[in-house]
């Protein structure tokens, strides 16, 4: 499992081109199927595509999915307030961006 | 010899406190420490010991075989656990997964947290979990791309149970043209089951503050700092860009905050950010005579009046 001394791993971009299966996020996140489906119900997250009946989701939705999972764990949130919360932190990042800019 | 720690006083609440009065100071110090939420400077270290309290005073058998520890122990002091403490106790009900916990907290609870098995979800288990780390990156090597050596803190199971920390370096290539909060996978660097595949590693970015450049996304934006004439009159100035320095032209006319776009100059992800430079007037100093008569002689050539639209009257 460790690498030897200088090897450089090469790594694979998870970016918004990636396209996600539930089955991925289920073992990435260590979630359930219904937990995905709940997501996607309240919100959460959103399916970028549908392929052959299965949804499909962008790399970006991943980091969306494992702060929705800890919020809903840590803070015992609801989904409703999951979506909330990730919707005003995109909203603060956006809004602390633009000060930086403008300072 | 371990620490001790006093959860009542890490929770804010008397010794005494109910179940609901723990769960209230729990959520509020939650929602201001979850390093998801909190802007706070040690957040991550303030949540872990909130939880890990939480944890103790909201598990009926914990807390009583906390609180047989006695009143008498200061935050901070050695502490050994007396060898039958938390006889007569059952405990039950699994902890908070893959959390990480103090000695302290291992030295009272941590045997049996693990026997209770929170760690394994049963989660396909012909494969070794997916972990995750956070990693703060230089915006170069996103630019141009080039290995970078990572020292990620695994947690990891030694032969007697605990839950001890390991620490190893990771050289990665980093794709050139990562933006910020996206991952990169390493497949195989997870988790390695006795039998089966190993999980992978999934590692998220966050860049360093740049000392010249700001980052919005894929986009980048530079304060360039130009002569009071340079803006009115147009020039054409040096300007350090992220493929190297470039002659900028400045349009005539041009003010505080006028901002000029370098299409295709941003981080080079795909599609590649643009470059913005803002401009930013600096005024030079009025520390001689000669300085002193040139913006006298603009005053009485300009008239300029900064604050007509306060509505001050003449």
């Amino acid at each position: 499992m460790s690498p030897i001394q200088g090897q450089v791993l090469q790594g694979i971009l998870v970016d918004e081109s990636t396209l996600l299966s539930v089955e991925d996020l289920c073992r990435i996140c260590a979630i359930e199927r219904s937990h995905v489906a709940a997501f996607v119900e309240e919100g959460v997250l959103e399916v970028a595509t549908v392929d052959a009946e299965e949804w499909r989701f962008r790399g970006d939705a991943l980091r969306r999915a494992r702060i929705a999972v800890r919020l809903q764990r840590d803070l015992e949130l609801n989904l409703v307030g999951v979506a909330l919360a990730l919707d005003l932190m995109d909203e603060i990042e956006r809004l602390r961006r633009d000060l930086k800019v403008r300072r | 010899m371990v620490e001790f720690k006093d959860y009542y006083q890490v929770m804010g609440v008397p010794r005494d406190a109910t179940e609901a009065q723990i769960k209230q100071a729990y959520r509020k110090l939650a929602r201001k420490y979850h390093p998801d939420v909190s802007k706070e400077k040690d957040a991550e270290a303030r949540f872990k010991e909130v939880g890990e309290a939480y944890e103790v005073l909201r598990t009926p058998e914990k807390r009583a075989a906390y609180d047989r520890l006695g009143p008498n122990h200061r935050p901070g002091e050695d502490f050994r656990p007396p060898p039958d403490w938390n006889s007569d106790f059952e405990f039950s009900g699994a902890g908070r997964g893959d959390a990480d916990y103090s000695d302290f907290f291992e030295s009272l609870f941590g045997a049996q947290a693990r026997a209770q098995g929170g760690r394994h979800r049963g989660f396909r288990p012909d494969r070794g979990e997916d972990h995750h780390a956070k990693v703060m990156l230089d915006l170069e090597a996103s630019l141009t791309g080039g290995s970078r050596s990572f020292t990620l803190k695994m947690p990891e199971i030694d032969a007697e149970g605990r839950l001890t920390s390991k620490e190893r370096i990771l050289n990665v290539q980093v794709p050139k043209g990562i933006l910020a909060g996206q991952q990169i996978r390493l497949a195989g660097q997870g988790a390695k089951p006795d039998s089966g595949k190993a999980g992978d590693l999934y590692i998220e970015v966050e860049f360093q503050p740049h000392a010249l450049y700001h980052v919005d996304g894929r986009d980048l934006s530079l304060e360039l700092p130009v002569a009071p004439w340079e803006a009115a009159l147009g020039a054409t100035v040096k300007t350090p860009t992220p493929s190297g320095v470039v002659e900028l032209k400045i349009p005539p006319a041009s003010h505080a905050g006028s901002k000029l776009r370098l299409k295709g100059r941003g981080i080079p992800a795909n599609p590649p950010g643009d470059f913005y430079v803002i401009l930013q007037i600096a005024l030079p100093a009025a520390n001689d005579d000669k300085a002193k008569a040139a913006y006298a002689a603009m005053a009485a050539a300009l008239p300029f009046d900064p604050r007509a639209s306060l509505g001050l009257g003449g």
